[in-house]
Parts: C-alpha cells; sequence; structure tokens
C-alpha cells in the first residue's frame, strides 16, 4: 500500500470545527466539503486537488465524532499523516476508508507543494522533493482490512449486514 | 501486575484475565447509542443487528428539527426503532442530550463498555464505564456486530485530596487541570482519591464529559459511596465495578489538592495550557451568556443559575440562554421553579437539545460578538462566527457574569 501525492501543512491540534463547522453539518456531503479549513486557510478547498496529502502536526482532529473524513475524500485527499492524532479523529478515518498514518516528526519534514511518498504497509513516509525519510509503525493488518474494503460500511455490506 | 480501571474493564470485556498499555483487544459492547445525527446523513438501515436489548436510540442534537435536512432523520430513526423493537428509544418529548439520557436512565454501568457516535460519551466514565465516541461508521459497526477494538493507552492518575470550596465546581476542577498539564491526547484518565467524596456525582459527570476536549480516550471514576447512591437510583441491575489495582501501572500520577481551587475560565480557542483564574479576566464585557450542554445542563448545574439569578436581572444588553440537559431536567427545573427564576431574571430558558453549544440552532453568535458558556468547547468557530470571542467557565461563573455584564468571580457577586 504505497501513494505519491502533493503535501498540504497544517498546525497542531487543528480542530473537527476546524475541518467540519457546525453550520456545514446542514449541507449535503459535496456542499459541506468546500469548508474544510473554511477560517484556517481560506480558498484551500479551491485549491486542493485529486491525489494530494494532509499533513499535520499533534493532537490532529481534537474535538468531535463529526464525518470528516467523508469530506476530504470528496475533496480528493488520498491520505492524512500526522505526529499525533486524536484517537477519535484517527478511527474515523479508518472506518470512513481514508488511510491515516502517525509518523511522529513529520510535520518537520514537509512544506507546501512538496511530494510525499508513504508505505502503509511498512509505515514510513519520504519527502520525495528533499528525500528526508521516517520510519513509523506500520498499519496493523486489522486496520489495512478495513481500508482495503474500503471503510467499514462497505466491508459490512459484504459481510451481509447491510444492503449492497 | 495490577491493572488500571479501565485496562479492568477492557479485559473483563475481551474476556482476557490482563491487558497492558499498547495491546489492542477486542470487546463486547453492552451498550450502544445511536443519536439524530447518525440517521441525518447517510443512514441505510442494517439488514441485521447483533442485539436490540443493547441499543438505545436518543433524538438529541438537533430537536425538535431546525432544518429539512434534520427533520429527515426522525422517520428514519423512527422507523428503525419500530423494525428493531428498540425500547429505548427516546424520541422528541422524552428526549435530551445524549449523555444526560444515559445518565439518568442508568445505561452507562460501572465495568461495562458504551460505545456511542458523539465525542463526550466519555461522560459515562463518571459511573465507572469504559464510554467514548468512536463515530458513525464504527458505532454502525458496533450495531451490526456487538464488537470492536481498542487499543489500551497509558493511563494517567489524578489523585484528588481535600475538600472541594463553595462555588467552585466540577468545571473548575477541569479547566484547572487542562490549565496545568494541557491534552491527554492518547492517554486513559482515571480519577479517584479521598478528596473524591466532596464532588458531586453532577461534577463528577462534567469532569468525564470535558476530558473529550483534552483529547483523552477514556475519563473514568471510581465507585464510592457517592456513586453507589446515584447509581441505586438509576438503574436495578446489579453490576460490578472495577476498581484500580494497588500496584496498578501508570503512566503518571498527578495530586490535586482541591481545598486550594477558585473559579477559572478558559480563553478562547482551547482548553490545554488556556485557563486562568476568573479574577484575572475581570471586567471583559460579555454579549452573550449560555448555561447548558451535555457538560452542565444537568439540574444541580440550573440550581446553581437560579439560585444567583433569583430576585436580580441579567444586565442590559447581555443574552443569557439556558439549556437543561434533557426534557427530563426541563420538567423537574420547571417542578423546582428553577425556570422561573431564571426567565423572571431575563433568561431566556429554551428546549432541551445541544443547539448553541454547536453553533447550530437557538443562540448562534455574530462576528465581533464575545461568548462566555457554561458548555464544553470554546474552539474557534463553535458557536457561530468564527470571529466571535467564546470563553468558558462554570454555571456559577456564567451567571454572576450575566448579572454584572461581564466576567466575574461568582464568590464576588454572590458575596
Ligand atoms: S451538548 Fe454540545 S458537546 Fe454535548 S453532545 Fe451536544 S453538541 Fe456535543
Amino acid at each position: 500500500m504505497e501513494i505519491e501525492g502533493r503535501v498540504w501543512v497544517v498546525g497542531d491540534s487543528v480542530t473537527t470545527d476546524a475541518m467540519y463547522p457546525g453550520y456545514a453539518m446542514k449541507l449535503p456531503l459535496p456542499e459541506a466539503a468546500r469548508h474544510v479549513f473554511y477560517d484556517l486557510r481560506p480558498g484551500w478547498t479551491d485549491e486542493v486537488r485529486e491525489g494530494d496529502v494532509v499533513v499535520a502536526g499533534r493532537n490532529f482532529g481534537l474535538g468531535s465524532s463529526r464525518p470528516v473524513a467523508s469530506l476530504f475524500l470528496e475533496l480528493g485527499v488520498r491520505a492524512l499523516l500526522a505526529d499525533e492524532f486524536n484517537s477519535l479523529f484517527l478511527r474515523n478515518c479508518i472506518n470512513f476508508g481514508l488511510p491515516a498514518l502517525t509518523v511522529p516528526g513529520v510535520r518537520g519534514i514537509f512544506a507546501d507543494g512538496d511530494t510525499a511518498r508513504v508505505d502503509f504497509v511498512e509505515g514510513w513516509c519520504e519527502n520525495v522533493t528533499t528525500r528526508a525519510k521516517i520510519q513509523a509503525e506500520p498499519l496493523p493488518d486489522f486496520v489495512r482490512d478495513i481500508l482495503a474494503a474500503g471503510g467499514l460500511l462497505p466491508k459490512l455490506a459484504r459481510e451481509g449486514y447491510v444492503p449492497r | 501486575m495490577g491493572m488500571t480501571m479501565i485496562e479492568k474493564i477492557l479485559a473483563r470485556s475481551a474476556g482476557l484475565d490482563e491487558v497492558r498499555a499498547g495491546q489492542t483487544v477486542v470487546s463486547e459492547v453492552d451498550m450502544t447509542v445511536l443519536i439524530d445525527l447518525q440517521f441525518a446523513t447517510g443512514w441505510v438501515q442494517p439488514l441485521r443487528i447483533a442485539d436490540p436489548a443493547k441499543v438505545a436510540v436518543i433524538m438529541d442534537h438537533a430537536v425538535p428539527a431546525p432544518t429539512l435536512h434534520d427533520a429527515e432523520a426522525g422517520p428514519r430513526a423512527r422507523k428503525f426503532a419500530r423494525d428493531y423493537g428498540i425500547d429505548r428509544f427516546y424520541d422528541v418529548g422524552r428526549h435530551g442530550i445524549c449523555h444526560q439520557v444515559i445518565a439518568e436512565n442508568g445505561l452507562a454501568r460501572p465495568g461495562e463498555v458504551l460505545a456511542c457516535t458523539d465525542s463526550h460519551t466519555c461522560a459515562g466514565g463518571a459511573y465507572n464505564t469504559a464510554a467514548r465516541g468512536l463515530g458513525p461508521a464504527e458505532v454502525y459497526s458496533i450495531l451490526c456486530t456487538g464488537r470492536t477494538w481498542f487499543t489500551v493507552a497509558p493511563t494517567i492518575r489524578y489523585e484528588l485530596v481535600a475538600t472541594l470550596p463553595d462555588f467552585v465546581s466540577g468545571k473548575d476542577i477541569f479547566l484547572h487541570i487542562a490549565g496545568k498539564h494541557g491534552d491527554a491526547t492518547n492517554r486513559n484518565l482515571e480519577f479517584g482519591g479521598p478528596g473524591l467524596a466532596s464532588v458531586p456525582m453532577h461534577d463528577r459527570r462534567t469532569i468525564a464529559t470535558q476530558c473529550a476536549e483534552i483529547s483523552a480516550d477514556f475519563a473514568t471514576f471510581g465507585v464510592d459511596e457517592v456513586c453507589r447512591g446515584f447509581l441505586d437510583a438509576h438503574t436495578d441491575r446489579p453490576y460490578t465495578p472495577a476498581d484500580a489495582d494497588e500496584d496498578a501501572r501508570y503512566e503518571d500520577i498527578r495530586e490535586i489538592d482541591l481545598s486550594t481551587l477558585e473559579p477559572y475560565v478558559a480563553r478562547p480557542g482551547t482548553v490545554s495550557h488556556n485557563a486562568i483564574p476568573v479574577s484575572q479576566l475581570e471586567h471583559r464585557t460579555v454579549d452573550q451568556c449560555f448555561i447548558g450542554s451535555c457538560a452542565n445542563g444537568q439540574l444541580e448545574d440550573l440550581r446553581i443559575a437560579a439560585d444567583i439569578l433569583r430576585g436580580r436581572e441579567v444586565a442590559p444588553g447581555v443574552r443569557l440562554l439556558v439549556t437543561p440537559a434533557s426534557q427530563k431536567v426541563y420538567r423537574d427545573a420547571v417542578r423546582l421553579g428553577y425556570v422561573e427564576a431564571l426567565a423572571d431574571a431575563g433568561a431566556v430558558v429554551t428546549n432541551s437539545t445541544c443547539g448553541a453549544c454547536f453553533g447550530y440552532h437557538m443562540g448562534v453568535v455574530a462576528a465581533g460578538e464575545v461568548c462566555l458558556t457554561a458548555s464544553t468547547r470554546n474552539f474557534k468557530g463553535r458557536m457561530g462566527s468564527p470571529d466571535a470571542e467564546i470563553y468558558m467557565a462554570s454555571p456559577a461563573t456564567v451567571a454572576a457574569s450575566a448579572i454584572a455584564g461581564h466576567v466575574v468571580d461568582p464568590r464576588k457577586e454572590i458575596a
């Protein structure tokens, strides 16, 4: 499971309210996705492209259980990397089928526009632009299974719990 | 080797004798709670579920529906509850913020595992429950399969000593912890010690609830006489508390001398390393004051506010909103005269809902406004405009400040 993508870097303790503000919860997903980072990085949703990667600092995703991952997927974001994730946010990403990997120090080796290469099975990421590389913990097998299925819902559909 | 409270509960739920920090386990879930939001976006009714007797459905975040989008959640929830014979269905009229409804119906029980989408599900830790927010996809999965996985985080223990002073509440204990120690990302928190006896159940729930703001996984309290008293009134099924072992392994043990605490306020943005004594922020003028939410819309919070506001008036130019945490709290507050005292003082007492707490309906703040809230979050943009400032404090501080028209230490206003 290796991917490569253009990087956007955000800071520490970026909250779910900064990614999925309360008022956006009244909107259908494609419209709600236009409001990710609405105050933190106004206009970002016009610049992000299919295949991009978001890199964050500590305590990424502090806050609520809003399905922020669906918005990132809607925008074409392919993976999230962070020095550290809020555990609810991390689970939410995986469960909605968005690969997310904890890589301590990752924020320090990337700047906006760099290219990241990430291997979720081996648990490393590399800045293709600068050649800086960090080895972290790989994703556990059961997490890779969820991601391979495209998230928990498709997995449950395969197991006969949900209509296909 | 011994185990912490949370390690014991997770071991038991996974059918293991022992678990250690770092270990990943698969746990049987004792109670799964679905809320209205789950039905509003992306809901597909499952073909089969694990056990309808271990499911509750609570209408809370957006009730009565403020938008068509939310309105559509209602029929889906009702159909699901009907089709699967869900007895624990708390529809509008029996509703309330899920963590309050969970508490008043004895759904969070010692030694058990409770799952709900909402991030403040850690509230159930006040009753010695391994409760946490798990997000909509995962809760749906638990609904179907009855189980999920947890990776056991290291535990930090707060050892409470001495006695909590008057007009200092659970909110202040939490703000002190957040201000002094910052976040506890990927850590479990455990609360105990001889001082716990002076912390009433509603304050314990405020603390457990708010541990979401410091990014903790689980926040768990021990079962003492005070807790047993609450549980006796709310559940008639026997339970097995999980006590921490004498030789449990902690990442850190931090003592809090309750007698040294005072009212605190968090400045806008975050609580971590951002809470200061109220006395250092006095005279900051306020536009809106809010008392409510799963953390501080409890009956006791309304009593505190009513006692401060009775026979007095909210300052001109200030709006005071009070949202009871559940329909039951609302009804009790009416009977006990709290609603009358609050409304006579100029407060707007609303229906029970999440509403203003997440900037969704009834109490959204405008750019340039200052809000002092006793809810859960002071994130930028949380209650409306990202250009509003949100300060967070206890119900007593908010009530006293609403009278003064600016942030004030409640002990001064009452004296
Ligand atoms: S009251 Fe606020 S914090 Fe509590 S569940 Fe509702 S929105 Fe979340």
